[in-house]
């Protein structure tokens, strides 16, 4: 299966979608954007623990630097009070920049790591924040026709 | 005895469905929409999705029109004589926090609050394939809550029916605009939104400055008649002279105590990191010591709270409003199946409109208390079931129905109709009471497919609960 797809595109049109999984925010320490690491059930076959911890801590760690506290926050929050916030139409917020650096990752890992195995995360931009979406996909061919049957029989028994 | 569970729709069987395939065909001639314009919370757009207001804009124009006129009036009538008389610099002053505050105010009003976008069809399937539901008997469910650990405080999350989802930490739905708020805290109505934690600053900078902007009115224009009656006449005749200057102070008048009033407030609640209606319903203070040792967001420290709460990280707009709809999720083209399959529902196009009054004829039948979970503390919730269902809900008695409870039988169709292409279907009733945004395409398949007890009435040989 990991020849099948050679990219995105090519996963989306073959394969059919299985299953979803979601991975949903972790709240101990507050309402600072993270997720939950731990390793849901359903993947155990499809992928690595170690691979897809990597990628979750990551994306926690991209959060929490768009979140950061400090410095150069407070000089972004200061300049733009000062400006009566018009500064924001012409300069792009740190969270931004560190939005299009997850975007960027989140495509690389599917393309390298989740394709392959017939995965798909969904950048958690798209979801409200609230869930790492994972797409599990099937081979079309192979366990299409089980599904496929019953729901023929319930379309057409009217 | 026959349940009420549906079968999962399999994408492919839709595809090569005729009614998906006309309605495909007449989506490809529609233009593609932008995300705004399927919202389903009560909201209004400008500039094609830039800008977002609440539906009830409230007191906005009164708020705007007080200020531009008391304004217009002090550069008007005060500014010449006391340019004169005392130094420039005073409607220079004047300008610049007239303009702050008007743009602190336009930017509160048009920027969203931090509204969460509803949950998906699958997300939601997901939450409720892992709350407990067996057992339960009774129609209304319990109040869904998880409880969770913040800073080894217990803190508890409720459920959002009309979201379908749990709500994180500090969120609130607000009733008046059908969303759930980050950090949610009022809705404001003089600033016609509500105020969430994207724009807590500005509406932070708007009330501060607004009231060093009327103190400055109301100074001055003291100052004007007090100068005025000086200079020989009395206060009468001075007063006289400029009639402007007493409705400028009539208004600051009343204006600064209710103003400075709310600065100091607000102030409080900045260097504690609370929120009002945190505040209001007392979440953290009177169950625990001390509120700083209560409140788990508190950093216990003024100046790190203000910090956090003013000039910290702003994140951008989580619903997206000027992105296109997916193709595979368009609802315009259920209008054409709405005709054919269901013409009750040809009154009433909007699909959004249909489901909200179907959605409010639900609340009603089944007790609304579960929907008071979804708007606490905005201080003019309206009452909850605010429209009536009107004619294209379908009636909620449909004909009984073997194999099904009397009562399921009324939320059998508003279920189906929730469904959308890759979703799990839900089994609990109480999650199938409040869905947003239906895609009526796929009910017309699941009529012609599931028995539809509701649509009776239309398909009166249809086999019901087709059981695999």
């Amino acid at each position: 299966m990991a020849t099948e797809f050679h990219n995105l595109q090519e996963l989306r049109r073959s394969a059919s979608l299985a299953n979803k999984v979601f991975i949903q925010r972790d709240y101990s320490e507050g309402t600072a954007c993270r997720f939950q690491t731990k390793f849901p059930s359903e993947l155990e076959s499809r992928i690595e623990r170690t691979l897809f911890e990597d990628t979750v801590k990551t994306l926690n760690t991209f959060y929490a630097e768009a979140e950061k506290i400090g410095g150069q926050s407070y000089l972004e929050g200061c300049l733009a009070c000062a400006t009566a916030y018009l500064i924001f139409l012409c300069m792009e917020t740190r969270y931004e920049k560190v939005l299009k650096k997850i975007a960027k990752y989140i495509q690389e890992q599917n393309e390298k790591i989740y394709a392959p195995r017939g995965l798909l995360i969904t950048d958690p931009i798209e979801r409200g924040m609230r869930v790492i979406e994972v797409s599990i996909y099937e081979d079309r061919g192979s366990s299409g026709s089980s599904s496929g049957s019953s729901s023929v029989s319930v379309s057409t028994a009217r | 005895m026959k349940n009420c569970e549906y079968q999962q729709i399999d994408p492919r069987a839709l595809s090569v469905s005729p009614l998906s395939a006309q309605s495909h065909t007449e989506k490809k001639d529609q233009r593609p929409r932008r995300k705004w314009e399927v919202f389903p919370g009560k909201n209004r757009f400008f500039c094609d999705g830039r800008l977002i207001l609440a539906r009830q804009s409230g007191v906005l124009p009164l708020t705007l029109g007080l200020i531009v006129v008391t304004c217009g009036l002090f550069f008007a009538f005060d500014c010449p004589f006391l340019v004169k008389h005392l130094t420039v610099f005073i409607p220079v002053i004047g300008a610049a926090l007239f303009v702050f505050v008007v743009i602190s105010l336009l930017r509160t009003s048009f920027t969203d609050p931090g509204i969460l976008p509803r949950a998906t069809p699958d997300e939601a399937a997901d939450i409720e394939r892992q709350i407990d539901t067996s057992g339960s008997s009774t129609y209304r469910p319990p109040p869904r809550t998880k409880e969770i650990l913040i800073n080894q405080q217990v803190v508890k999350l409720k459920y959002c029916f009309t979201c379908k989802m749990f709500r994180p930490p500090r969120t609130s739905h607000c009733s008046l605009c059908d969303n759930c708020v980050e950090r949610f805290d009022h809705h404001c109505p003089w600033v016609g939104n509500c105020v969430g934690k994207r724009n807590y600053r500005f509406f932070y900078s708007f009330i501060i400055s607004l009231s060093f902007l009327t103190s400055f009115i109301f100074g001055c224009v003291i100052a004007h008649i007090t100068l005025r009656s000086q200079a020989g006449k009395s206060l009468v005749q001075a007063i006289q002279e400029s009639p402007a200057s007493v409705v400028e102070l009539v208004i600051c008048f009343f204006s600064i105590w209710s103003i400075l009033g709310l600065s100091g407030f607000h102030t409080y609640l900045v260097a504690s990191n609370l929120t009002t209606n945190e505040d209001i319903k007392g979440s953290w203070s009177g169950k625990r010591g001390s509120e700083e040792s209560g409140n788990p967001y508190s950093y216990n420290n003024i100046i790190t709270n203000c910090c956090v709460t003013l000039c910290g990280p702003v994140p951008p707009s989580l619903i997206d409003r000027r992105g296109f709809v997916p193709p595979d999720e368009v609802i315009p083209a259920a209008s054409s199946a709405s005709e054919m399959e269901l013409p009750h529902f040809s009154a009433k196009n909007d699909v959004n409109m249909c489901t909200q009054s179907t959605k409010d004829v639900l609340e009603r039948m089944v007790n609304s208390g579960s929907q008071t979970l979804c708007s606490p503390g905005t201080p003019k919730t309206t009452p909850l079931v605010q429209e009536l269902p009107g004619t294209a809900a379908p009636s909620p008695e449909p004909p009984p129905s073997a194999g099904c409870p009397g009562l399921l039988d009324s939320r059998c169709p508003f279920f189906s109709r929730s469904s959308e292409k890759d979703s799990l279907h839900s089994i609990n009733p109480a999650f199938r009471l409040a869905s947003p945004s239906p895609s009526l395409t796929r009910t017309a398949v699941t009529l012609n497919g599931a028995a539809d007890v509701g649509f009776m009435p239309l398909h009166p040989g249809s086999a019901r609960d087709e059981a695999p």
